[in-house]
């Protein structure tokens, strides 16, 4: 009975993850492009993709190795863009905590902001489910995602070299990840802090080793943090 | 071309550095709540970070070593645009990606 129920958490978390196909191949199609084109040999760019598992910070990563940037703040960087995996590690250890502990290494390895969406919107729809209900879900959702970045950043990878200029892949990279920002402009809060992050990002060119990134990212997140307080404060007064 | 001691020291202490950002707060912190300040202050590090990356690769792209460009400025205002009014990350990309293309073809 329960087993049966074990059972289809995961085929619904299939079937929940299965239109994320759409967004996951052109962006791992593009990684293996962009990779191959900033020089990683085959070898390389799948060891990146399979061991970070993590586009936005691999290609912030690519990004900034192209602009001889030193070693530790290129790390820095593709790390920051990565926090936002904490929180959702965090948001999400409630629910799938009591998981053992070789379930949650997997679903930490394979935390991505899919699986973490999808998994979020099932506490809300589906709370009667138990952990192992949770986690086979989490599983579920990212069955037909891990294997897909895989196979298609190394397609990317084949095929890359065999683009011509003209089609001004330059631009695949912040076009893709404006795609991204852009629906997460939620709240006024959210805008600001990009707003302050990108103010301070051009602005702060002159510092070196491109650092400048760094700076600009903690202003952001103290603006956001900032707004939010104000907000929450002015929310409560005026309930008052 | 990337320095590949640098490429292999960047690639592994990635790999572990995300692995350990992703598990950290489930092993460690466990059922314990975060405190809120640092919660409001995560909240908000994709949104930030992001688009600090992106802004210098908008205004001065590489591919017109670094002179601002028209195609590619509207290109990425169409992608915001759609990607804010439709939430649809697909579809930005795709608005983002047409626009990119006509104007290279008119402008360019």
């Amino acid at each position: 009975m329960t087993s049966t129920k074990r059972k289809s958490t995961y085929w619904t978390g299939v079937r929940h993850g299965a239109p994320f196909i759409l967004v996951v191949t052109p962006f791992a199609l593009l990684f293996g492009v962009v990779a191959t084109e900033a020089g990683l040999s085959i070898v390389e760019t799948m060891f990146f993709t399979i061991t970070t598992f993590a586009g936005a910070s691999q290609f912030t990563a690519l990004q900034l190795l192209g602009d001889n940037t030193p070693t530790i703040v290129v790390l820095l960087s593709s790390l920051a863009v990565n926090l936002r995996m904490a929180m959702y590690s965090a948001s999400l250890t409630p629910y799938i905590g009591g998981a053992p502990l070789w379930q949650r290494a997997f679903a930490a390895y394979l935390t991505v902001d899919q699986s973490y969406a999808m998994s979020m919107l099932a506490v809300e729809r589906y709370p009667d489910w138990d952990t192992r209900d949770r986690i086979g879900y989490f599983f579920g959702v990212v069955t037909p995602i891990a294997p897909l970045w895989y196979l298609m950043t190394l397609v990317g990878a084949l095929v890359g070299s065999a683009i011509p200029a003209g089609f001004a892949l330059d631009f695949a990279v912040p076009i893709t990840f404006l795609a991204m920002i852009a629906p997460m402009l939620r709240t006024f809060t959210h805008i600001a802090a990009a707003f302050v992050a990108v103010v301070l990002s051009l602005s702060l060119t002159f510092v070196p080793f491109n650092l400048g990134l760094i700076l600009a990212g903690f202003g952001g997140m103290i603006t956001g943090a900032f707004v939010e307080l104000v907000l929450d404060r002015r929310k409560e007064a005026g309930h008052d | 071309m990337i320095d590949r001691t640098s490429l292999w020291i960047v690639m592994i202490l990635l790999a572990v550095g995300s692995f350990g950002l992703r598990f950290v707060f489930t092993d460690i912190i466990g059922d314990r709540p975060m405190p809120s300040w640092l919660l409001r202050h995560l909240r908000y590090t994709a949104v930030a970070v992001l688009p600090a990356l992106v802004a210098p690769m908008v205004v001065w792209p590489a591919a017109t070593d670094g002179m601002m460009d028209a195609p590619r400025m509207i290109a990425a205002c169409a992608t915001l645009a759609v990607g804010y009014f439709t939430r649809n990350t697909m579809a930005a990309i795709f608005g983002g990606a047409v626009t990119l293309y006509s104007g290279l073809y008119l402008l360019g």
